[in-house]
């Protein structure tokens, strides 16, 4: 199963921290860990409000090793030319804290980006179940 | 297109009074109590007469077997606008749907009326123009399922915006409950409500009670901040009750720096700490 949220005004935002909430429930993760990924999904969504404009965000369970819930956040926005600098505590281009890469990527248990400028940017985060 | 199938679309335009006679009153019939009132007559005649016609037209231009081609949009829009009208107006999901079965109803009623002597082509055209129609009405159940999910949200809006409420609760010290999801628009009003009170009560102790907060990322962080470097301005100090312990945990692995700022576990605890500094003490009567 897989479920889609687009992104594109800020009530959005509600609904996909809603779907994170059902999600982690339907896998019984810990009050903890969907705390956890809730707000790295707020962060992320939140980055495609800011920064692309439009996205969408994927829900799925996925089997490798261990049984993982993964939530993938997309856009086909400007793309970030420095990841490695996108990735320091306190870099921002706007008016933020410049913490919301940084700290979803120490909030759950895999993280990856992949972004280019003018190739818009997506994110996958991962909590095992 | 089959010569039946054309054949069909001729029946329906020379019909067209009897067929849209016979749905209106299907329409108030089903269960469309006050609809009149709640629409009006030549409103509900307009709708009617336009999806009839936008039908013809794209089922003259592709028939009915080919709902899915884009010469049938002009037909799911008006479907999708009359449905979120209706649903807007206070419609059950029935009331709002049954419209379109009515008009199915209808049509297979004309072509029995109809008949022709080729008993096939009739039951393949009264298929045909049922899964068109059936089609249609799950146009319809998600566009009032869209515009109900609109409201909801618009009253959630509402319902927020109008829930700020700042509370003296002992002269000089305020409490400040923040419930449900701050977004920018409603921690700026927050904000305000908060700095005009500390004024107005001149207070200089606020409690900013986040027990009803469901989430604290870096943007609700960067305006609980905002909101307490202002407030220390105006010269009142701020402490922070009802950090959940895995809020607590969330917030050290995001990295928010909350090293400065005071926090208590309970609000309870918040407010011993503010009966503290104004030096009052809270007694316990002996039993007589
Ligand atoms: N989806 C994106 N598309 C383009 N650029 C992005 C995207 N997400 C992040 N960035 C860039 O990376 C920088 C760092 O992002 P990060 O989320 O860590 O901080 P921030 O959004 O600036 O502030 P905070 O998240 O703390 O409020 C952003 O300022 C922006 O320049
Ligand atoms: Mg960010």
């Amino acid at each position: 199963m897989i479920d889609i949220v687009p992104v594109a005004v800020e009530e959005d935002l509600v609904r996909v921290r809603q779907k994170v909430r059902q999600w982690a429930a339907t896998y019984a993760l810990s009050t903890l860990k969907t705390v956890k990924m809730q707000t790295a999904a707020s962060e992320l969504a939140r980055n495609i409000l800011v920064y692309a404009g439009t996205g969408t965000v994927f829900f799925s369970a996925i089997d490798g090793p261990r049984r993982e819930f993964q939530i993938i956040f997309e856009d086909q926005g400007p793309g970030i030319a420095d990841i490695e600098q996108a990735l320091q505590d306190g870099y921002t281009t706007g008016s933020g804290m410049g913490i919301g890469l940084p700290g979803t990527k120490r909030l759950v248990d895999h993280f990856e980006i992949v972004s280019a400028p003018g190739q818009g940017t997506r994110v996958i985060i991962a909590m095992r179940i | 297109m089959s010569e039946w199938a054309e054949k069909v679309i001729g029946i329906f335009s020379n019909r067209r009074d009897d067929i849209l006679r016979m749905w209106l009153e299907s329409q108030q019939k089903n269960g469309y109590r006050g609809m009149y009132e709640r629409i009006g007559e030549r409103e509900l005649y307009r709708q009617s007469n336009d999806l009839f016609e936008a039908m013809i037209d794209a089922a003259g231009q592709v028939g009915f077997a080919s709902v899915r081609k884009p010469e049938w949009q002009a037909v799911a829009d008006l479907v999708a606008e009359i449905t979120a009208q209706r649903t807007r107006t206070g419609f059950s999901v029935m009331e709002t749907v049954t419209y379109v079965f009515a008009l199915k109803t209808v049509l297979i009623e004309i072509l029995r009326q109809e008949q022709p002597d080729d008993i096939g082509c009739f039951v393949a055209e009264v298929v045909t123009i049922t899964h068109a129609l059936d089609e249609m009405a799950l146009i319809a159940t998600s566009a009032y399922v869209k515009t109900r999910e609109e409201i909801i949200l618009r009253q959630q809006q509402e319902m927020l915006d109008l829930s700020t409420p700042v509370i003296r609760v002992w002269d000089g010290i305020l409490v400040l409950p923040l419930i449900g999801t701050l977004d920018s628009s409603r921690s700026q009003v927050i904000t305000e409500t908060l700095l005009q009170e500390i004024v107005s009560s001149n207070s200089d102790i606020a409690i900013l009670d986040i027990s009803g907060v469901p989430l604290v990322d870096t943007l609700v962080a960067q305006h609980i901040l905002k909101t307490m470097a202002a407030a220390r301005l105006m010269g009142a100090e701020c402490i922070i009750s009802g950090i959940r312990p895995e809020i607590a945990q969330t917030i050290v692995h995001l990295g928010v720096d909350l090293s400065q700022i005071k926090t208590k576990a309970t609000l309870a605890g918040a407010l011993k700490w503010a009966f503290d500094m104004r030096q009052l003490t809270v007694v316990h009567n002996a039993k007589r």
